[in-house]
């Protein structure tokens, strides 16, 4: 704990995140669940998503944030979100014959389940949500892990990660 | 009837799969990645002379996006799934000796796949703009996938390039949708033809077709091209020349322009003289190339040229020409590239001076090679002598002589590069020829010579399909592209 406090930036900072992160993060989740009555969808609350974390990486330091959500996992659920939203189009051709039809019951005053009151839009909005959040931050640690060095007048790249794990 | 969405569905699907299962199983994205262009292949294959509108979502043309397949598609998804078959057959080995993520790399060529397909089947401006973005996205990634100096430069080059390029499609799809208020292609087709042609859409025209010519390399547009494509591994640089210009370039021009702008005799002679540019300047500067993959790169452009000079010509032959030399020039340049892929794997260089005597070592490369370049400069029995007589026979019955000078000049240069390409590297020997690593060559392994075999007896043979020339099997074609708008908005919006 004590090397986290030296990296990163200021206690203020680090105070205010450690308060704000899980609202932010709940924030993301709020405009992604309700994309489909009021302005949002998955893509917005998956940069939302993918701000929290980033926040984090700038207050705290790569190493906190890739703690919390891992390299590979992050990798694994943009896959994921990706495959979901694929799955759901395709359910579309076993349910109705069509591509993307919207198979599920949409919401009447009887219905009971009013999360789904727009068929699979919200279930697509999580999807893509998951997948923008997760790649919008791979992107974001690659661009910091990443550097590109000058040897004998030839440009590399190299990441910077192992530095780090030492 | 083939199910439309399974050719974006499939490589899609796929792309995103591997990257989860690859990490445990070293054998997934191989397997997984040959057995989805084998599939796409055959599927494509099942599409031919086929017609079909599909409804996504269920809702109609104007609302809703539509996959329209009709013959030029259709030859297109050919094409495509036909390349990519070939060029991830051949990735099995090459990749071993040199690259290491094979799971990056498949994954990233599903996703271009995945988007040409996407490209050629839609028929909605802005889904157009989204799946050419993923396809050009993917392949920036495959070119510099080395991650050597030279390969990022060219990546990041082509990565400028192709992004202005899509810079320019964007504005022009929004002033489109400003004006008629639609992205639905036929929709587009049908406001545009009842009002008044004013500077706005002379405006968007131009911006929209400058940038699909961007990415299809035409001469004021072609400085990325000579960079991009050497600089990838050689089963993309068969993708990016046999396929990526066409799909995301030649095709999108030539439908925007016969099927929503319509054709007209000053676009005509637009495309012919930018033609002529780019066979004449791409065929000069691939003379003086001694980089074996950079002069194919060259002659890319030179050949696009041709393709360009036969559809613009507008006539039934010219088209004709036009189009089955896009289709002969996906086979033999991709050979060409897998070519200079294999003699790159054995000998581990592109200088053609240090190459030689390669008959003797590599017979299959050696044969394959040939029989590549004398298609490419028109040898007689090979398919390209055809398609370039068809265009040179269709601009003299059009009355311009002078084109079909420039396209016998053109193809004579191209015969005298590959004449040098022969010298050096199979039958005779360079001026720093090793002796010494020389001996230790031999022929390359099973699964990189298949697909070499593959096509160099497609393109022996693929002369065969002139057979019937107008009403043969590039008939349906030749009916969109000279049925013009009209047709076009019957048959998507019609019904």
């Amino acid at each position: 704990m004590k090397n986290n406090e030296e990296k990163g930036m200021s206690l203020i900072v680090k105070t205010v995140t450690r308060w704000l992160k899980g609202f932010i993060f709940l924030f993301g989740a709020y405009i992604v669940v309700f994309g489909h009555l009021s302005p949002g969808g998955g893509f917005p609350g998956g940069v939302v998503f993918a701000a929290t974390f980033i926040l984090l990486t700038l207050a705290f330091g790569r190493e906190y944030a890739l703690r919390k959500i891992g390299k590979i996992l992050a990798s694994e659920l943009d896959s994921l979100g990706a495959i979901l939203f694929l799955i759901l189009a395709s359910l579309g051709i076993y349910f109705t014959g069509i591509f993307f039809s919207n198979f599920i019951e949409k919401f009447h005053p009887s219905g009971n389940f009013k999360l789904f009151s727009a068929g699979i839009i919200p279930l697509c909005n999580i999807s893509i949500g998951m997948k923008v959040g997760a790649s919008l931050f791979m992107i974001f640690i690659i661009l910091s892990v990443v550097r590109v060095i000058f040897e004998d007048g030839k440009g590399k790249l190299i990441t910077t990660e192992k530095k780090d794990k030492k | 009837m083939v199910n439309l969405p399974l050719f974006i569905i499939l490589p899609f699907g796929v792309a995103f799969f591997i990257p989860m299962v690859s990490r445990k199983f070293k054998w997934v994205p191989d397997v997984l990645g040959n057995i989805t262009t084998f599939i796409l292949l055959l599927l494509s294959l099942m599409t031919l002379n086929q017609e079909h509108v599909y409804h996504i979502g269920g809702w109609r043309a104007p609302f809703g996006i539509v996959l329209v397949l009709d013959g030029l598609s259709c030859l297109l998804l050919v094409i495509i799934n036909l390349i990519s078959f070939m060029s991830s057959l051949f990735s099995i080995e090459y990749l071993e000796k040199r690259y290491t993520s094979k799971l990056r790399y498949y994954s990233l060529f599903l996703l271009m796949v995945g988007g040409m397909n996407g490209t050629v089947l839609s028929g909605d401006l802005f889904n157009l703009f989204v799946f050419m973005e993923i396809a050009s996205i993917a392949s920036y990634a495959l070119v510099g996938f080395g991650c050597e100096a030279r390969e990022l430069e060219a990546s990041f080059k082509y990565l400028v390039m192709g992004n202005v390029g899509s810079l320019f499609v964007l504005y022009a799809v929004a002033l489109l949708y400003g004006k008629t208020g639609t992205l639905n292609m036929a929709d587009v087709a049908r406001i545009l033809k009842d009002i008044p042609y004013d500077n706005l859409i002379a405006f968007s025209f131009v911006l929209i077709i400058s940038g699909f010519m961007i990415k299809s390399a035409l001469v004021p547009f072609h400085a990325w091209l000579p960079d991009a494509h050497p600089s990838a591994p050689a089963p993309i640089s068969a993708m990016l020349s046999g396929v990526v210009i066409k799909a995301l370039g030649v095709y999108v021009v030539i439908r925007l322009i016969f099927n929503l702008f319509g054709f007209n005799h000053i676009i005509s002679n637009i495309l012919v003289y930018m033609g002529i540019t780019s066979m004449i300047i791409g065929v000069c500067l691939a003379i003086l190339q001694w980089d074996l993959k950079r002069l194919l790169a060259y002659h890319s452009i030179s050949q696009m040229g041709y393709v360009f000079c036969g559809i613009g010509l507008g006539t039934t032959l010219g088209i004709l020409g036009g189009i089955f030399h896009l289709f002969n020039h996906s086979l033999f340049k991709s050979l060409l590239f897998l070519d200079s892929g294999s003699i790159e794997y054995e000998t581990e260089t592109r200088d053609l001076n240090k190459m030689g005597l390669l008959y003797k070592k590599m017979p299959i490369t050696s044969f394959s090679t040939l029989v590549a370049s004398m298609s490419i400069s028109g040898i007689p029995p090979f398919n390209g002598f055809w398609s370039k007589f068809i265009i040179i026979l269709a601009s003299i019955k059009a009355g311009r002589p002078i084109v079909a000078l420039w396209a016998v000049i053109g193809s004579i240069l191209t015969l005298s590069s590959f004449t040098k390409v022969c010298r050096y590297s199979i039958y005779g020997k360079g001026e720093k020829f090793d002796k010494e690593k020389w001996e230790k060559l031999k022929e390359v392994p099973d699964f990189m010579s298949i697909p070499l075999i593959i096509l160099s007896i497609l393109c022996i043979f693929t002369g065969l399909l002139l057979i019937g020339l107008e009403n043969g099997i590039f008939g349906p074609v030749i009916d969109v592209l000279k049925g013009g708008v009209l047709e076009y908005i019957n048959k998507v919006l019609g019904d």
